[in-house]
């Protein structure tokens, strides 16, 4: 396994490389270069880098306006201040508009660590993809950071990506790993339950299925980096293949990946769904790590669930 | 370029249209509508390098109208410029009609940017701005707001970044009609006044009567010719004017005229026209 790397570095090093290929990318940043990791196209590209200062909301209707010139803007701050602040310009000056806007997104989660429960964005999922024609991507590690990155120059239309400030492990290794916008991956096939998840909780979601191998427990795994489009037909065949799902995510169980998989699954196949994640309460200050084993979203809090989910589907 | 009396006759067209639109909506903002009217039209009629017939022309020059709410006036300079059918008018905020209760750039003709949440269309006309800086291109950017929208801290960070990025092919208008939903913008929430705000940010500021249409044109004289900052052209204006029992008058913010009322405000419109010597 290569080393940890943070998908903001990934997404920094891919806006950095797809920069000489596709001239129309002009990249914002509202006085956090540094820690997006943005910095890496401003050192390249300083003629296509604007800092807009501590003013999100001024910057994202600045991406609205390069858009409607024909720029691919993609305009980065933490998620807190880009889903968060901005809502209601991504909504209306963006999301309405449809306009061809990036909004990069890091520092989601409780991972942000010691900066504590204001800068730790765990709603930014759930208040994008209710804009209509925003794309959510939630990507698991560095290669399919970039692999996204490349997805959205692509696309044409309003997309909110999130990324991570913590080290995590390359997953994505396999030769054959190929990312397309609304298309869930299957990383391991099971019986008994469905694991879906993104973001860091993929790997967390493989050491589960481990741990859960022990106790003689058969799971799936999906990694769902698209939370919308969401990928039904996939959701559709692993619920009538396990009979069981468990969302796993670092963002509140409210709105996020589990609610979008719960809706969707109610109405085209309904089997329990268990969501883990953050219990509908605000982060606290502390290393990543260890916030990450109090919120229990790790391997451990995964297979808790997965069991409780095969309950229910026996009951 | 139109002359100054063509352009005070296609404004009081473009009122008639104000009110057409609105009296059949039976809603809308008609009193900053008719205060904007004379600056839109010496936009579209004798400043703007845009095409009827090609509005998404590359290097047209851009407008962004931040202050939404104003579309009666907007559609109907639109309209007059030949975008879209006057006929249009009257189906403003029908649920099958074209002309949306704000301006949308998705399917209306000519407009270029989607507004009515007050304090964004300024920002996005600095990116609009900022993308020609960035390509060299030679179109210029137009943006209007008003002066209570001006109460919105957004419009105090573009005013920033313009200065910030020396945007001198961007040009902000302020409807300064001076009243608001509530009242009066001074006792609403006295942010004036402009001139020493902008002038402090760096802005080159230019403040006129908004309804004289040689000081309009003047004024845009000026700010083309202003290099290295951005311009802002304070308007005086009076909100429901060219409609006697409108003007100054905060109850005609966002209420449709009836039937009497609306028959009033034509037939003043209608004899103004006959005294231009209009058709």
């Amino acid at each position: 396994m290569a080393d940890k790397i943070a998908t903001r570095e990934a997404y920094g090093n891919a806006l950095a490389e797809f920069g000489s290929v596709y001239k129309d990318i002009v990249v914002l940043d509202a006085d956090l270069a540094e820690a997006t990791k943005t910095c890496i196209f401003k050192k390249k590209f300083p003629d296509r880098f604007f800092d807009c200062g501590i003013a999100e909301n001024n910057m994202y209707c600045v991406a609205a306006g390069l858009a409607t010139t024909g720029k691919i803007p993609f305009a980065s701050t933490f998620a807190m201040f880009a889903a968060g602040r901005s809502y209601e310009q991504i909504r209306n000056s963006i999301g309405y508009p449809h306009l061809n806007v990036k909004i990069c997104a890091t520092h989601a989660g409780i991972s942000v660590g010691e900066d504590g429960a204001t800068h730790q964005c765990n709603e930014d999922i759930a208040l994008m993809r209710t804009i209509p024609g925003m794309v959510v991507i939630n990507p698991s590690d560095a290669v399919e950071a970039k692999a996204a990155v490349e997805a959205v120059i692509k696309y044409q239309g309003p997309a909110y990506l999130r990324f991570g400030r913590l080290p995590i492990s390359i997953i994505n290794d396999d030769p054959e790993y190929k990312f397309e916008i609304g298309k869930a991956i299957k990383l391991a096939d099971g019986i008994d339950a469905t694991i879906i998840a993104n973001g860091m909780m993929v790997e967390e979601a493989l050491i589960a299925r481990e741990m859960l191998m022990a106790d003689g427990i058969s799971v799936a795994v999906i990694n769902m980096h698209t939370v919308k489009p969401l990928d039904k037909e996939m959701l559709l065949a692993e619920a009538q293949q396990t009979g069981a799902i468990v969302t796993s995510e670092e963002h509140n169980v409210i709105g996020g990946l589990g609610s979008a998989v719960a809706e969707a699954v109610a109405e085209i196949c309904p089997v329990p769904v268990v969501r883990h994640g953050i219990e509908d309460v605000f982060g606290k200050s502390g290393p990543a790590k260890e916030l990450i084993e109090h919120y229990n979203l790790n391997a451990r809090g995964i297979v808790e669930k997965v069991k409780q989910v095969i309950e229910m589907k026996l009951r | 370029m139109a002359n100054v009396l063509e352009l005070k006759r296609i404004a009081n067209d473009v009122r008639i249209g104000i009110l057409d639109a609105v009296y059949n909506a039976k809603s809308g903002h008609p009193g900053g509508a008719l205060s904007s009217a004379d600056i839109l039209t010496c936009l579209y009629f004798s400043e703007l390098n845009v095409d009827p017939a090609n509005p998404t022309m590359e290097d047209r020059d851009r407008f962004v109208l931040s202050k939404g709410h104003s579309c009666p006036a907007y559609y109907s300079v639109l309209a007059h410029k030949g975008f879209f059918p006057k006929s249009e008018l009257v189906s403003f905020r029908h649920t099958t009609g074209l002309l949306q209760g704000h301006p949308d750039m998705k399917t209306i003709k000519g407009v270029d940017m989607s507004a009515g949440s007050l304090g964004q269309g300024f920002s996005v006309a600095c990116g609009m701005a900022l993308s020609a800086k960035i390509s060299g291109k030679l179109y210029r950017t137009y943006c209007m707001i008003g002066d209570g929208e001006s109460q919105e801290g957004q419009i105090w960070e573009a005013t920033a970044f313009a200065s910030h990025y020396q945007l001198d092919n961007l040009c902000l208008f302020i409807d300064n009609n001076g009243l608001q939903i509530d009242g009066k913008v001074k006792d609403v929430m006295n942010n004036m006044p402009y001139s020493t705000k902008f002038k402090a940010f760096g802005w080159h500021v230019i403040n006129i009567d908004g309804h004289d249409m040689e000081q309009i044109l003047n004024a845009l004289d000026e700010a083309r010719a202003t290099k290295g900052k951005p311009t802002v052209i304070i308007a005086k204006t009076v909100k429901g004017k060219g409609v006697s029992f409108m003007e100054n008058q905060v109850g005609w913010h966002g209420k449709a005229p009836n039937q009497e009322q609306y028959e009033s405000a034509i037939s003043e419109l209608l004899a103004n026209k006959a005294a231009l010597g209009g058709n």
